[in-house]
């Protein structure tokens, strides 16, 4: 099973919407980029029937270097939450 | 920001196409990730992260509120991990 990347979402916009390759890949670049552009100001985005992506803030929290047992603390830092919408789970478990 | 604010937005900055060009883009995006994973497969986007799917085995599990026992079916759950990109874009 071969990964999708961003060229066959170029085409797959190319051949069902009809713009040109350039157009395709342009907006394929666009929708990404105005995605992250939100997520960066802390917003969320909801795409229905699909998911929905979140930003969450950690707390500083004690680590530990697995390898030498050492304790290290982790700065606070934001996560990106990905919660898929029940369209998607039950598209993902009934095929 | 919501799938119609988003279809606003870049509509807004592509004035030679229409409304319906741009909701049809996004939505050809969505329909191609979900068949993607539908299928068993991986969509990775430099820059931004990859979704695949994930097996999760049948377990037994408890219904918190009665403490019945209840069986729960081995699933698939899609999974999205975030690229390094935008992990440091977040944290910027």
């Amino acid at each position: 099973m071969p990964t999708l990347t961003r060229s066959d979402l170029m085409e797959a916009v190319y051949s069902e919407v009809g713009l040109s390759r350039k157009q395709s890949s342009e907006m394929v670049e666009q929708f990404l980029e105005e995605v992250v552009t939100t997520l960066e100001k802390g917003s969320a985005v909801k795409l229905s029937a699909f998911g929905n992506f979140s930003v969450r803030s950690k707390n500083e929290r004690i680590g530990r270097n697995p390898k030498t047992g050492e304790e290290v603390p982790i700065t606070p830092r934001k996560v990106l939450v990905f919660k898929a919408s029940h369209v998607l789970k039950d598209r993902v478990n009934n095929g | 920001m919501t799938k119609s604010e988003l279809i606003t937005k870049l509509t807004t900055q592509n004035p030679s196409l229409s409304a319906q060009d741009v909701e049809n883009v996004v939505n050809t995006i969505l329909e191609e990730i979900t068949s993607t994973l539908v299928d068993g497969g991986r969509v990775e986007l430099r820059g931004f992260g990859a979704f695949s799917v994930r097996e999760r085995e049948a377990r037994t599990a408890r219904n918190p509120r009665t403490g019945e026992q209840v069986q729960v079916d081995a699933k698939r759950v899609p999974f999205f991990k975030m690229g390094k990109e935008l992990k440091e874009r977040i944290n910027g």
